[in-house]
């Protein structure tokens, strides 16, 4: 069966990271709750992560490690370091969202972003002196069936 | 080999859409600890084993326990998580 088809793995491995990526970013435009966003970051780093180990990799070596033997070519070993980083600044950046949650889970009780941003908003009118703003409103405020279609006068 | 790559990307990549689709947040955070697990698996497959450990141990282990302990200080860790928002 190994025979007749086989897939890339090359290929399959940039696919598999390129998915992670778009899936994450995928996440961070269209999630609704700030906890799944958290998430998405996560994802879309776990994919760029995964295209840098790619990039250092060659088939016909062995893993960067001395072990005393006749010397074999190697993978590059420099972008594992990266990478070797890279996560745990991730698990960092992850360990201050969730923090960052908790206080604006403590200051406005909600983490649901449309919620989210009304309260935000009415807090900067608030501080800025300004009122409700009335275009907003005006569309709907509007009497008959022309004000559906939202013409201004 | 190319197998096995097939079957870990496209269990990578399932996992990484239930971890958006999933209504309950903790089960998100488990897709999202599933997803590490899978790519330390294709980490020591591309001859890197001191990034694998380092992914299974920091990002499937810690990265889990840290969530999963906000979800609880956040009171998001009931069934039916998004809806309570009061």
């Amino acid at each position: 069966m190994d025979m007749t088809f086989a897939p890339d793995p090359l290929a399959l491995l940039v696919i598999g990271a390129l998915g992670l990526i778009v899936v994450g970013a995928a996440g961070l435009a269209f999630g609704r709750h700030l906890f799944r966003l958290v998430l998405a970051l996560g994802l879309a780093e776990a994919g760029a992560n995964l295209l840098l180990v790619i990039a250092g990799y060659r088939w016909d070596a062995v893993a960067p490690i001395l072990t005393g033997s006749a010397p074999a070519a190697m993978v590059d070993p420099v972008p594992q370091a990266l990478v070797l980083t890279a996560i745990v600044i991730g698990v960092g950046v992850q360990a201050l969202a969730v923090a960052l949650l908790v206080r604006v889970k403590l200051a406005y009780g909600t983490l649901d972003l449309a919620e989210l941003k009304a309260l935000v908003e009415r807090d900067i009118r608030a501080a800025a002196g300004i009122g409700e703003p009335d275009s907003a409103q005006a569309p709907a405020t509007l009497p008959g069936p022309a004000g559906l279609i939202g013409e201004r006068p | 080999m190319a197998w096995l790559v097939l079957l870990l990307v496209v269990l990578m990549l399932g996992a990484a859409v239930l971890v958006l689709l999933l209504d309950n947040l903790v089960a998100a955070v488990a897709a999202a600890s599933v997803v590490s697990l899978l790519l330390s698996v294709l980490f020591a497959l591309l001859a890197a084993p001191d990034v694998a450990l380092t992914e299974a141990a920091v990002g499937a282990g810690l990265s889990g326990a840290v969530l999963a302990l906000g979800l609880r200080r956040l009171g998001l860790a009931g069934i039916k998580a998004e809806d309570d928002h009061a």
